[in-house]
């Protein structure tokens, strides 16, 4: 399953950490941020809760990057 | 300028201000400190707070933390050496600011710009409900609406013209300028702006399901797919800075123990300290990140100006890697519909004979007698004619104005006994008899677009090698058509599988670096499409199949457009690669110069936000791409 999540994020570089961070979390299968459209697709693995898991991907994003936000 | 933005300027020329002002001040020792302290916290409190956070979660290579080192580390120098400079490390987290500022409001800039370039999202639709008219939310619109569009306004959802003439506005689809006509019975795409007459229009899509919705979607996800620069760049980065903060912590120990031990030499640690933390200063890989994505941003949305959707930044590039193109013939390099090509060897006029043969085949529905009775333009009196007789498979026989007319192909004149003359086009042909004596024959044949033979010129001009068209249509017409166009090789009478195993055959030859395009109107092509390196669709106006399929979209119908497609793409690819070697050569160049003491903190910071806003303001140089081929379509190209 795909879906599709607004971010906001201040530099491009942050974006590729919350990227990687994203793809790090548990439940995801792949994930890809995009800088210029502040947005995040995330595929999840088969049986993950998307809700969980996004929960799980702001706090590991918020690591990386301090000032960002993932609007689930 | 958003809020963010706002504050964060008045910050940065409030510290600037303090910054000359203290130069004025004759205050020594802490005193001096204290005094220096206020504009550094002003420009980098926010600076200072994250890279504490950073610490906490174990970030040791974000940025933040990287520049309060280098200016922590600069101040801390100053006091040691009290020379009392506080004014380096001011100005590195000035500039850094500054840069930080730039980024922001170009980004934000070059979004709005690229939303204002796809404006074509409709933001009401009127709805006639018992003949009142009524503004709707164009997602409420249900299928088979009524719906009115005014001189002006949009045309928000797909649908067929029920009542009213006009032309519309296809520029911000196409790229096209030229207006196109509609009158009742027309099919109509969304996103098109009326421009004459007021439309009715029965709508035949939901608003999801529209040309507009479908193409802003497209648009606006083309960026996710990275290309193999953006992956780069992203490694790249990954690596940089930790091996930047390496040699920079390696700079600060090495040479001073070496000197120490070896050399017997004083350590001098604060040279080597100070040249470590010039290096911190060149770490952050800002520019790169930034002006690489942001130039594949902006090239699409260039693109997509000029009725090109490339649909991501990695089809983009292959576009610019395309040395071998495969053109699929009917409906891409030919108009896909019958026409009138000719008429020779005729005993009456041209007008007189197409005339009989019209009206012979009045009650035809064969796309041949459509094509005779399009040809012949006027409206048809039934009346004079009688007595119609279809011999299937060869033609119609039919009494007009009380004279025999025979029309149908070589079969029906034997049938008839009337010797006839073959022709020697390649096409259909329609052999006349009138009053039982040879008058003449009508040659139809699918025509050839007006640009196609300048097309294939066009990507010969723009480094393309090989040009090769497929075709299920048989061998002669299309050697007539690829010799006429100027295309390398043909291939004939192919199904739709035996064309993608000519694609795959032709990308095993071609060498691994260049890439294959294959060129379809969406329609039958799909697998090839999906197959080649690259699948470009065109005329993809209202056809859903060709959208799905393609990797690049060619709005229109105009094959001229696959070269403008190819340019844009090498232009876009063109400035991606000066920004990678220009911002990776410029920083390598401070770094030498930083370790072998050339360089200070000024020097690297300059260098730093420097080349960022010299790559941004490049990157942002992709997005004039479209303009420029919008105005070569319009230009003198219909003319050449």
């Amino acid at each position: 399953m795909k879906k599709t999540y607004k971010i906001d994020v201040d530099c491009a570089n942050c974006a590729n950490k919350m990227e990687a961070a994203a793809r790090r979390t548990g439940g995801v299968r792949e994930a890809t941020v995009n800088f210029m459209t502040l947005k995040m697709i995330v595929e999840f693995e088969d049986g993950a809760e998307p809700g969980e898991v996004m929960k799980a991907v702001r706090k590991n994003c918020r690591k990386v990057e301090d000032g960002c936000e993932v609007f689930i | 300028m958003s809020r963010k933005q706002k504050i964060m300027l008045v910050r940065i020329l409030a510290a600037a201000a303090m910054l000359i002002g203290f130069y004025f001040v004759p205050l020594l020792g802490w005193p001096r400190f204290f005094l220096y302290l206020i504009p550094y916290l002003v420009i980098g409190y926010d600076i200072l707070i994250k890279a504490l956070k950073g610490i906490r979660n174990r970030q040791v290579f974000d940025e933040n933390f990287l520049m309060a080192v280098a200016t922590v580390g600069a101040i801390a120098l100053a006091i040691y050496e009290q020379s009392g400079d506080y004014t380096e490390a001011i100005a590195v987290m000035l500039f850094y600011q500054v840069g930080e500022w730039f980024q922001s409001y170009a980004v934000g800039k070059s979004r709005r710009n690229i939303s204002d370039l796809m404006d074509i999202r409709p933001d009401y639709a009127n709805v006639e409900r018992d003949g009142v008219l009524e503004r709707t939310d164009p997602d409420e619109v249900e299928i088979g609406s009524l719906i009115v569009v005014q001189p002006g306004e949009k045309v928000p959802i797909d649908g067929v013209v029920l009542e009213g003439t006009s032309s519309l506005n296809t520029s911000a689809l196409t790229g096209e300028s030229m207006p196109r006509d509609v009158a009742a019975g027309d099919e109509i795409i969304s996103g098109c702006i009326n421009l004459t007459g007021v439309l009715r229009i029965r709508t035949t899509k939901e608003f999801g399901e529209s040309t507009v919705s479908k193409i802003l979607d497209l648009v606006e996800n083309a960026s996710s797919r990275k290309s193999r620069s953006e992956d780069f760049i992203s490694r790249f980065a990954r690596v940089y800075t930790p091996a930047v903060c390496a040699a920079a912590l390696a700079l600060a120990v090495l040479p001073p123990l070496a000197r120490m031990g070896l050399m017997g030499l004083p350590a001098q640690w604060h040279v080597w300290i100070y040249r470590a933390l010039t290096f911190l200063v060149i770490s952050c890989p800002c520019a790169l990140v930034i002006s690489i994505p942001l130039s594949f941003f902006a090239g699409i949305g260039g693109a997509s100006r000029a009725g090109v959707l490339v649909k991501g930044s990695n089809y983009l590039e292959t576009l610019s890697q395309v040395r071998t193109v495969v053109f699929d013939k009917t409906g891409t390099l030919t108009q896909g519909v019958f026409e009138v090509n000719g008429i020779h060897h005729n005993e009456l006029e041209d007008a007189r004979l197409l005339e009989y043969a019209a009206l012979a085949e009045s009650a035809s529905s064969h796309p041949i007698s459509r094509s005779i009775r399009k040809a012949y333009g006027k409206e048809i009196d039934r009346s004079r004619v009688a007595d119609i007789r279809e011999i299937s498979g060869n033609g119609v026989m039919a009494r007009v104005d009380g004279i025999q007319v025979a029309a149908g192909n070589h079969k029906l004149m034997e049938q008839l006994g009337i010797p006839y003359i073959p022709c020697h086009l390649v096409g259909t042909i329609i052999h006349m008899a009138i009053d039982g004596k040879y008058a003449g024959h009508i040659v139809i044949s699918d025509v050839v677009k007006p640009h196609s033979g300048e097309a294939v010129r066009a990507l010969k001009k723009a480094g393309i090698r090989r040009t090769v068209m497929l075709t299920g249509d048989a061998g002669q017409v299309a050697e007539q058509v690829a010799s006429s166009l100027g295309i390398d090789e043909v291939y004939s009478e192919l199904l739709p599988a035996g064309k993608v195993e000519k694609v795959e055959e032709l990308i095993r030859a071609k060498g691994a670096k260049e890439k294959l395009a294959f060129v379809g109107d969406g329609i039958n092509d799909a697998p090839v499409l999906g197959r080649a390196d690259i699948g470009i669709a065109m005329g993809a106006m209202g056809s859903d199949a060709a959208i799905e399929a393609a990797d690049v979209v060619l709005m229109d119908d105009d094959p001229l457009k696959i070269a403008g497609a190819i340019r844009i793409s090498r232009r876009c690819l063109r400035i991606v690669y000066q920004n990678i070697v220009f911002a990776i050569g410029v920083k390598l160049i401070c770094l030498a110069l930083g370790a072998l003491g050339f360089a200070n903190m000024w020097l690297a910071i300059f260098a730093d936000v420097g080349v960022m806003i010299l790559a941004v303001l490049n990157a942002m140089r992709a997005l004039l791409v479209g303009k420029r081929e919008q105005g070569r379509s319009a230009g003198p190209a219909a003319a050449d």
